[in-house]
This record gives C-alpha cells, sequence and structure tokens, in this order.
C-alpha cells in the first residue's frame, strides 16, 4: 500500500487512443470494464475512470468509441467529460506535480509554491512545459492538512513543503526528464 | 456465519497476538512521511534480532497527531515514539530487550490532545488493522449488525437511532432518526443507502481517516440502515482524490462478502445488502445530495430542487437514504450500547461527539473527537497547543460554506446551533487556525474563488453571483474598491445566500459576510490605504 | 381531482393539486417572470426569476416546481423579490456580451423584456467580458454563445421533445458552454435533425436563424405549443 493519489499513467503512445478498437489491448481491457457493467448509460463515470487510467487522457475519438458504446450522446458524455475535474482531455506531462490547494495549505503558503513551480517552468497551473516534461496542478484538498502544505509528486504525497525544495525537485524533472 | 463464527473469528485473531505489539500508522498523514518505510524497517529489526516469537509489527490507521508523524505505539506498555526515521527502528527495537532507551522521541499519550478526547467513531483508529476484517472482529465488529438483524425488528433500529438524537454529521446536522423513519415508511419496491464519502471541504479529513482506518465501521453502519429502511443495495460515494481509502474500501467490501456480512441472507436471516463503490472526479457540488445522486447516474453533478427529498425520490426515482461517512460510524456504537448512553453524551440539542481535523497555525496538527458542547478554546489551545510562537486571530470552521469565528469568541462551545449563532457553522468538522499574519479579507476571497470555480453553473445566482464576488473582493485586495462597492459586495451575497439553488450557492457568502461581520476594519484598511491584502505564510 | 384553495399576492384561487404555483398563478392571470421555464419541457428552477415568498416558509421557493397547497399565502411581487429579480437580471447582462442595439432579437427578447419588466436601466454589475464564439456551421442557424443565458432550454427541447439529444453543457460554472454532439461545430453535428425546435425554445438571440439582421429575428413559441399538444393530448390544434 503506498500513499498515491490517482498517479496519471503514461501518455498514449504515438496514435493516442485513435488506434483500431480491435488490434489495441486497452480498448479490450476498456471493453471489459463496460461489459462488467452491463454497457448501462450510468456507468459512464465509472467508465471515464478506467479509460482515462488505461489511455492517460480522454481524446475525443476514444469519448465517441465510449458513448457509442454506452448508447449515450456524445454531447452528454463530452458534458460528463468536462463536468469533472479529474478528467483530461488533453495528455499530461511525463512528470506531474500537483500542488494542495486546500485551507490549511493555503494559510501555510501553498500559493507560494504554485508562484515558483509557475515561474521555473513558465507555466501556469494546468499546463504542461512545452518539451512535455513536467505538468502543474492544483488541488482542491487532498486531506493531507496535517503536514501542510502538501505536494504530490508523480503520485507521491510530500508534506511540509517549501518553494525551494519543490523547484530543486522539479529542476531534476526538467534538467533529464527521465 | 453466526454470533458464534464471529465470537470465534475473535477469540482466534486474540490469541494470535504476541505479547508484544507496536502499532504503525498507515494512514495517508504517516505514509507520506514514510510511514510504510518505517513500518519496514521494524519488522526487519523485529527479524534481525531474532524476536518474531514475541514481537509484531502491525499496520494500523490514524493515531490522530499527525504533526508528530510517523508515529509508532508501543502495546502493552503504552510508548509513544514520534516521528521515527527508519534508521531509528533497530534502536527502538533493543530497547524492548532491555537495550536502554531507544534514539526515537518519545512523545506522551498523556497530553490533552489525547486525554480530553472522547473515541467512538474513532475508538478504533489506530488500534486495529484496517485491511484485516478480523481485526475489526476481534474489536467486537458485526455484533451490533447480528444484534440488528436477529433480535430487533427495522422498526426498533429506527427507534433507537431516534431516541440517540443523533444528527447528520455531514454538516447539515439533520436528525438521523427523522430521516431513516422517512425512508423507512415509503412503499417502494427498492430503496438504496447511499454513504456519502465526497468530504469535499478544503481543511477537513475526518472521513478519509475513518475510511483508511476502519472501513468496517463505515460497512456495518450502512448494513444496520439497509435492514432499518428496507434497502438492499448500498453505494458509498467517495472522492477520486483518496486513493488509500478507496483500496481500503474495496478490501473491506470483499472481506465482508467473502465471510458473508455482506451478500444474500446475512446472518442466516433473510436481509440482502450489497455494496459498491463509485468513485467521484473531482467536483466539491457532488457532495450536495442531489448532485451526488446524479453523478451515481452517471451524468453532471447538477443539483436539482427539492422536494422531492432523495428520501422520497432519489436514486433512479428510488427511496434513497442518504448519509455521511461520519453518521454511519456512529451507528454500530449506538446499537451496541444503547441510545441512552449516545444521549448522555454532548449536549442538550448536539448529542454525542464530534471529530474535527486541526490544520492550520497550530502546534499540534491532526484529527480530535471531543463530545459535542467541548469549547472552541479547550480544542484550539489546551488540545491543539495553540498558535506557535503566536497569538490565535481567528478559527475557520466549515469550509467555504463557514465562516470564521473571532478570538473573541473561543470560549463558545462547539454545536450545530452555537456556530450558527456566530454566523459559521459546524459543517464536516474542518477546523483552520489562522493566527495575525492571515488577512481575512485574503482569506474570503480564497474561499470565493473556491466557489466560484466549483458553482455546477445550473443556477444564475451561484453562477454568475459568485464570480461577481470574487471579481468586488479581488478590486478589495487590489486597493481599488470603494465604499460603494462594498455596499454591492453586501448586498449581492444577501442575494447569493437566498436565492441560489442549493446548500453551495446557498452557504458560498458565509465566509464573506463572517468576514465583514467581525473584520470590517480589514475591508477598510484596503479601501483606504490601498493595500494588497493576501494572507501570508 | 382534489383542489387546493390558496391565495396569490392577495386574491384567492382554486387551483387541481398537481399544478405548480406558477400554473395556478398564470391561469389566474397573476404573471410571474421566468426564463428557463419552458412548457412542455421539464421544470428545472435554475434561473431564479420566479422565486416567490409564502408564509411561514422562511425560504424563498422556485413557484415553477412548488406544488400548491391548501391554504398557501403566496406572494410573488415584494419589494425583496423585485430586488433581487433585478439583480439577477443584471447578472445576466454583465455575465456575457449583450448588446441589444446590434442584436437579431432586438424588440422580441426574453431577457430583453424581463429587464425592462423589473426597471433596468443599467447593470450595477461590471460587465465580465468573456470570450465567446458564433457558430454559423449550420446551414440554416447559428448559435452566438455571447447572447446564451445557460437557461437549458435548446437542451432540454431537444432531448426531451425532438429526442436528438444534440444539445448539452460542457465544463461548468461560469465556463459552461452549450454545445453540439462532441463539441464539434453545430452543422457538423450527426445528430441534429435540423428540426429548428432550439432556434424557437431559445429565449434570447443566442440561436437565431441565418439571413436574420438586426431586430428580425421573432420566435414562434406556439410551434413549439402545437408539438406539445400533439404529443401530450394527441390533439392537433393549429
Amino acid at each position: 500500500m503506498s500513499s498515491t493519489v490517482a498517479a496519471p499513467s503514461k501518455t498514449a503512445p504515438a496514435g493516442g487512443a485513435k488506434g483500431q478498437p480491435s488490434g489495441d489491448n486497452r480498448y479490450k481491457m476498456l471493453e471489459a470494464t463496460m461489459k462488467r457493467h452491463q454497457y448501462a448509460a450510468d456507468s459512464l463515470i465509472e467508465v471515464l475512470h478506467t479509460a482515462q487510467e488505461l489511455f492517460g487522457f480522454l481524446e475525443v475519438d476514444l469519448l465517441l468509441h465510449i458513448a457509442h458504446s454506452l448508447r449515450v450522446p456524445p454531447s452528454r458524455v463530452y458534458g460528463v467529460a468536462t463536468f469533472y475535474h479529474f478528467f483530461s482531455l488533453k495528455p499530461k506531462g511525463d512528470h506531474t506535480v500537483v500542488i494542495c490547494m486546500g485551507t490549511a495549505c493555503y494559510v501555510k503558503g501553498a500559493a507560494q509554491v504554485v508562484s515558483a513551480i509557475e515561474a521555473l517552468g513558465g507555466i501556469k497551473a494546468g499546463e504542461t512545459t512545452p518539451d512535455g516534461k513536467v505538468s502543474l496542478m492544483t488541488a482542491r484538498c487532498i486531506g493531507a492538512c496535517g503536514i501542510a502544505p502538501a505536494v504530490v509528486l508523480d503520485g507521491n504525497i510530500t508534506g511540509k513543503q517549501t518553494p525551494a525544495a519543490v523547484v530543486d525537485h522539479v529542476k531534476g524533472w526538467l534538467g533529464n526528464g527521465s | 456465519m453466526d454470533l458464534n463464527d464471529l465470537l470465534e473469528i475473535a477469540e482466534k485473531e486474540n490469541a494470535s497476538a504476541k505479547p508484544i505489539r507496536l502499532r504503525c500508522c498507515t494512514a495517508a498523514g504517516c505514509l507520506s512521511q514514510q510511514g510504510d518505510a518505517v513500518k519496514n524497517a521494524l519488522q526487519q529489526a523485529v527479524a534481525d534480532a531474532d524476536m518474531s516469537d514475541r514481537v509484531e509489527v502491525i499496520g494500523v490507521g490514524c493515531m490522530g497527531l499527525c504533526s508528530a508523524g510517523p508515529l509508532v505505539k508501543v502495546d502493552p506498555d503504552g510508548a509513544l515514539f514520534e516521528q521515527v526515521q527508519p534508521q531509528q527502528c533497530a534502536s527502538i527495537i533493543a530497547s524492548l530487550n532491555g537495550g536502554g532507551p531507544a534514539e526515537a522521541s518519545v512523545g506522551s499519550d498523556t497530553i490533552p490532545f489525547f486525554s480530553k478526547q472522547h473515541p467512538i467513531v474513532l475508538e478504533n483508529s489506530g488500534r486495529i488493522n484496517p485491511e484485516r476484517i478480523e481485526s475489526y472482529i476481534a474489536a467486537g465488529g458485526y455484533q451490533a449488525l447480528y444484534h440488528s438483524l436477529r433480535e430487533m425488528a427495522p422498526t426498533d433500529v429506527v427507534e433507537e437511532i431516534s431516541k440517540s438524537g443523533l444528527r447528520g454529521r455531514g454538516g447539515a446536522g439533520f436528525p438521523t432518526g427523522l430521516k431513516w423513519a422517512t425512508v423507512a415508511k415509503m412503499t417502494a419496491e427498492r430503496k438504496y443507502i447511499v454513504c456519502n464519502a465526497d468530504e469535499g471541504d478544503p481543511g477537513a479529513f475526518m472521513d478519509r481517516s475513518v475510511l483508511e482506518s476502519d472501513p468496517h465501521r463505515v460497512l456495518e453502519g450502512m448494513a444496520i440502515a439497509a435492514y432499518a429502511v428496507g434497502a438492499t443495495q448500498g453505494f458509498v460515494y467517495v472522492r477520486g482524490e483518496y486513493p488509500l481509502a478507496i483500496a481500503r474500501l474495496k478490501t473491506a467490501i470483499q472481506q465482508a462478502r467473502r465471510m458473508g456480512l455482506l451478500g444474500t441472507q446475512i446472518f442466516e436471516s433473510p436481509f440482502d445488502f450489497r455494496v459498491d463503490l463509485r468513485i467521484g472526479a473531482g467536483a466539491f457540488v457532488c457532495g450536495e445530495e442531489t448532485a451526488l445522486l446524479r453523478s451515481i447516474e452517471g451524468q453532471r453533478g447538477t443539483p436539482r430542487p427539492r422536494p422531492p427529498f432523495p428520501a422520497q425520490s432519489g436514486l433512479w426515482g428510488y427511496p434513497t437514504l442518504i448519509n455521511n461517512v461520519e453518521t454511519f460510524a456512529n451507528i454500530a456504537p449506538i446499537v451496541t450500547k444503547g441510545s441512552e448512553w449516545f444521549a448522555g453524551i454532548g449536549t442538550e440539542k448536539s448529542k454525542g461527539t464530534k471529530v474535527f481535523a486541526l490544520a492550520g497555525k497550530i502546534t499540534n496538527t491532526g484529527l480530535i473527537e471531543v463530545p459535542m458542547g467541548t469549547p472552541l478554546r479547550t480544542i484550539v489551545e489546551e488540545m491543539g497547543g495553540g498558535v506557535p510562537n503566536g497569538k490565535v486571530k481567528a478559527v475557520q470552521t466549515g469550509g467555504p460554506s463557514g465562516g470564521c469565528i473571532p478570538a473573541a469568541h473561543l470560549d463558545t462551545p462547539v454545536d450545530y446551533e452555537s456556530l450558527a449563532k456566530l454566523g459559521s457553522i459546524m459543517g464536516s468538522g474542518g477546523m483552520i487556525v489562522m493566527d495575525q499574519s492571515d488577512n481575512m479579507v485574503g482569506v474570503a476571497k480564497f474561499f470565493m474563488e473556491f466557489c466560484m470555480d466549483e458553482s455546477c453553473g445550473k443556477c444564475v445566482p451561484c453562477r454568475a453571483g459568485t464570480a461577481q464576488i470574487h471579481k468586488i473582493l479581488t478590486k478589495v485586495t487590489d486597493g481599488l474598491a470603494t465604499s460603494a462597492d462594498l455596499d454591492t459586495l453586501r448586498s449581492l451575497c444577501e442575494m447569493v445566500k437566498s436565492a441560489s439553488l442549493c446548500g453551495l450557492g446557498q452557504s458560498a457568502p458565509n465566509p464573506v459576510l463572517s468576514t465583514l461581520r467581525y473584520y470590517p476594519d480589514e475591508y477598510q484598511a484596503c479601501i483606504d490605504g490601498g493595500a494588497t491584502a493576501e494572507a501570508s505564510a | 381531482m382534489a383542489v387546493k384553495t390558496l391565495t396569490i399576492d392577495g386574491k384567492a384561487i382554486s387551483a387541481r393539486e398537481e399544478q405548480t404555483i406558477l400554473q395556478a398563478a398564470r391561469e389566474n392571470g397573476i404573471s410571474i417572470p421566468t426564463l428557463c421555464q419552458l412548457n412542455g419541457t421539464s421544470d428545472i428552477g435554475a434561473c431564479r426569476l420566479c422565486l416567490v415568498e409564502v408564509a411561514g416558509i422562511p425560504k424563498l421557493l422556485p413557484a415553477c416546481v412548488t406544488r400548491v397547497g391548501e391554504g398557501m399565502e403566496v406572494s410573488t411581487d415584494s419589494e425583496r423579490i423585485r430586488e433581487y429579480r433585478k439583480m439577477i437580471v443584471e447578472l445576466l447582462f454583465a455575465e456575457r456580451n449583450h448588446v441589444c442595439a446590434a442584436c437579431v432579437e432586438n424588440g422580441h427578447c426574453e431577457l430583453q423584456d424581463l429587464a425592462i419588466s423589473v426597471g433596468m436601466d443599467h447593470s450595477r454589475y461590471d460587465y465580465m467580458n468573456p470570450k465567446c464564439a458564433v457558430d454559423i456551421t449550420h446551414k440554416r442557424y447559428g448559435i452566438d454563445h455571447n447572447r446564451c443565458v445557460l437557461c437549458g432550454r435548446c437542451v432540454r427541447v431537444c432531448d426531451e421533445i425532438e429526442g436528438a439529444h444534440t444539445w448539452d453543457f460542457q465544463g461548468r460554472g461560469a465556463n459552461t458552454r452549450t454545445i453540439s454532439d462532441m463539441f464539434v461545430p453545430w452543422g457538423q453535428a450527426a445528430s441534429c435533425t435540423s428540426c429548428g425546435k432550439c432556434v424557437q425554445a431559445c429565449p434570447t438571440g443566442a440561436i437565431f436563424r441565418r439571413g436574420s439582421t438586426v431586430a428580425e429575428m421573432q420566435k414562434d413559441r406556439t410551434r413549439l405549443d402545437f408539438i406539445v399538444t400533439a404529443r401530450e393530448k394527441k390533439q392537433w390544434i393549429a
């Protein structure tokens, strides 16, 4: 058991979700999930969770495939996928840094951590560096208020963070990209 | 499975316990501070010292004092080690063998943080292994369910909960027994139970901790509720941000199913109950019950007007009982110890205990459980140890739906009515302590930004109103506002509060209204001096 | 059929028990402003313009979804309600980019009528000036998001009456946008039957018939009423 916050899997390889449903193993796994839910329209959110785990993000073709399989209007699938902030319609970077912006983290200076990383990567929260190496995100509250400010680095929760410490960590990612 | 089987499992579990037990916190707070490595190092040290025959290392749930994590507690002598590092583990094990004092900082469990607590919901937290159903059963688990199914009529159970005076722990404080009675009275071909584990208030992590530390307690409460109201299917709607809680719930559901404690003909009675998980996808508004139901149905999480209430028409139009995690966690002890025992704790209108998450500018951060009516000062100053190197300025309760209680009101007893009188709410239990360096206009803006981003966009007052309020607050903090803007701000807050469709919009202005009420000078200072008012670390 | 008696603005009326306050009021010639409500589609209580006061209940209630009750004393026109309505209309104007003088719907617009009825001459709130697109990819119709009030009438009429469910909402909060299919330009939305019901349902100039110029777009709500009556009552009343 490790303390990970929904670490996004690596982004889809070239071709993304456009691959033919038959030839791609991930589609088979998605199919299994939909089958387990008996292709019920109300399993849409569960299916989107699985799809994002498998493909890293939700491309439009993938959403269309889900819409057809669950027999749900495409506009509703798109509406649901964009309503919930967990779902991403764009690929994420190789690494992700999620800065908790809950109240406890806020009063302990999380905003300064965000500004430091924004300045370092030349990006805003919610964006990915142009080289695709690092995505910067903010979270509502990850419930780690006892160790505020909390930062999730590639899925690992770290507590009592400072701007300098997080900058150092992210610099490592930007440097060699692995 | 019957009572004897249950007792047998408990006996076997207790008999297999080794004389010395090291309890390691494996809840998210300690895990993020290398709690896992500490547990592994302790296990290795026990093996190295060849003491496996009489010492065991067990992973347990949250012990509460997150600021001193990772925590390790030794049974039976009671030593509590704080901020344990993996390299200190060998010396801790050696100390058990008479090898001199351990090279680790030793805490005390007699400090007010622990001694003033009254654990009911958290009684198993930090004691049992949340990943083993046997551990829960050894602590008396599932006996309340047996008692309900085999010795009580459904109406007796509802009656018992009503008499206990338990009120919903999700924030609004609606009487739980009344809600159960409403669902029980409905005639329908099926009914549902929903556990609201979409703990969204920033600064609150009580439900996360209960699910990570004692998941079976919640499942048992849901099963008792299902029996009482006549439901056969339950859902736990849990935040996607809580992967550990999700994993432990999954494990717990599987274990309970395998033992026949969930499923068909539970305890050889005609009662069937199935529980499934639904994972939230990052929308605060889904804590609102009608939005939560839409989300379980796979839709955008937009609330709808009530009535009809979910108790009458909920999931797929069927009567649905929705309670919060902490509410369900109170059920088994009430059934076991009786409503009178429970009603004897707390105040006249707020019975029992409440779990609070202490965070912010406070020495001891973590989780505490105290009787309702405990003065705020006891919680913040005695138990929490006050503000390190400073003074309390305000305590924020109820998250974005609550308000800021100034230090002058610290002697207020914490119960539903008293907090409401101060312009805040009990909420789900988040308590953020602020000190003199925190600017209250900045805090109000922080919460308004939260509500604006989390507004579902369905009703106009919340969608457009929160955006306007945020815009005015930005003008204030940028030093560009006039006194007229403050009047506009106030009137807009009143309208959004009265006219919004759901609880999110209706309570979104609370942080602004409460800071306007208690800290008007800080708003005025921004207008007079054009000062930038961002909260600073 | 049970009948309830109640008073609305002091006027004693009777109504069938399944009726809403709004229906009862309209039957008795009492006007309550609405925006998201559209006959024949489900009521969602979203615009909050029809909020009324009911004696003994501290909360304001949306007339469109609140059933009548025996002895109810409803007030639709108190000072507080008038003020809130005005604020809501002002918020709607400030939220998007509404320029009546340059709008196809000028003179026939429900939002404009609301502004006049609540006595609004300007919005006291700062304009948000969001970036909004205009989509004229459909061969007959267009949608201008600058004028959209997110009432959802197009979404419901398309789903509940036409059955195509071309429209829905994407995003949330102030970033909510009306979309067709998988957020494709309307002209490429395969599910669209080009029936034009959304054009008639839209209360503002957001959805319009192409080729209309300023003030030329007049919605014909009777076309929708005709279909709804035919569907529900099997009566074809021209």
